[in-house]
């Protein structure tokens, strides 16, 4: 009899996601919600509790030590983005990582970045 | 490392030297070569997000008992490109069928703009991408991949048949290279100046 334990759904959509026991079944985050490509970055705090991070806290952590975007490190450690973003959440509520939007998101994006970004994209 | 957290009563006079990253939103159908025209460009990298089962899914598979579980996940294409130390164009290229929409709704949020990639042979695939765009008022622009051996059509006809605006930019490009693929990217940009031109200041000097 075929394992039942991986159900693919069609050719474009992979197996029902397992990574949530990583979270304990939560699949929404507290606090603040956070953009994909907001900055994080750790903070330099102790860790109080070593114990209460699981190994794929302490990835995350490492890959925010220099400032980086949620999809990045999603991409780097290879969890879905839900997974990540609890993951990031935890920490921050710890204390570890600060998040941040990106000033360009607060507003809508001015002529000057526009324009950066055209000549940027010239120069490729 | 010599940084602080920056407290969100006092402000941030760090502000201007931040870093920031612009999303580009890449739409279209399957095999349109969204994936190709991000390699082509940028740096591509696998990203993995979850979609909740849509009740078509569900009635293949049995979800008695796991209803808290009816999540799949789904691979995007994420591109990053750097424009400069200080500044990173993200794309992400996302299917174009309307129960992909709820990944949709958050990339959107403050992206510079979105380029539908269509394919002439199968234009109806573009259809839900234009839709949502419109409707939510994103910027995009059109681009044709202009696959081998496809009859190439008059910009016009195609404006005609997707129901475009006239001054909607439709671009033929060739997503396996880089240039025409910075093309694409550029295009997008200068359409979204010239719309940031014509809005009114919205009192923000």
């Amino acid at each position: 009899m075929p394992s039942n334990d991986e159900r693919w759904l069609d050719a474009e959509a992979g197996p029902v996601v397992r990574p949530y026991a990583l979270t304990q079944g939560r699949t929404r985050h507290a606090g603040a919600s956070f953009d994909l490509v907001a900055t994080v970055t750790a903070t330099q705090a102790a860790i109080a509790d070593l114990g209460s991070l699981a190994p794929e806290h302490m990835s995350v952590l490492q890959l925010a030590r220099a400032p980086t975007t949620v999809a990045d490190i999603a991409s780097d450690v290879d969890l879905p983005l839900g997974v990540v973003r609890i993951i990031l959440a935890d920490l921050r509520e710890l204390g570890l990582v600060a998040i941040r939007t990106p000033v360009v998101m607060a507003e809508r994006i001015d002529k000057h970045t526009l324009r950066e970004v055209l000549n940027g994209l010239r120069g490729l | 490392m010599d940084y602080g957290v920056s407290d969100p009563a006092s402000g941030n006079p760090r502000t201007s030297s931040q870093h920031r990253a612009i999303k580009i939103l890449l739409a279209g159908g399957f095999g349109v070569g969204k994936t190709t025209l991000v390699g082509a460009v940028s740096e591509i990298r696998p990203l993995r997000t979850e979609e909740p089962l849509t009740e078509g899914s569900l009635r293949t598979d049995s979800t008695v008992g796991v209803e808290g579980k009816t999540t799949t996940t789904v691979a995007m294409d994420f591109g990053r490109i750097s424009l400069r130390s200080d500044l990173v164009l993200y794309l992400f290229g996302t299917p174009g069928q309307q129960r992909f929409w709820f990944m949709w709704d958050e990339l959107a949020i403050g992206a510079l703009g979105a380029v539908v990639l269509a394919d002439t042979r199968r234009l109806a695939d573009s259809f839900p991408a234009i839709d949502y765009f419109e409707r939510r008022a994103i910027p995009f622009i059109v681009a044709l991949n202009c696959f081998d051996g496809a009859r190439r059509y008059e910009k016009e006809d195609v404006r005609m048949a997707l129901d475009l605006e006239p001054e909607l930019p439709i671009v033929l490009c060739d997503a396996r290279s880089k240039e025409s693929a910075k093309e694409v990217l550029i295009a997008l940009v200068e359409h979204v100046l010239i719309t940031a031109s014509e809005e009114p200041l919205s009192g923000i000097v």
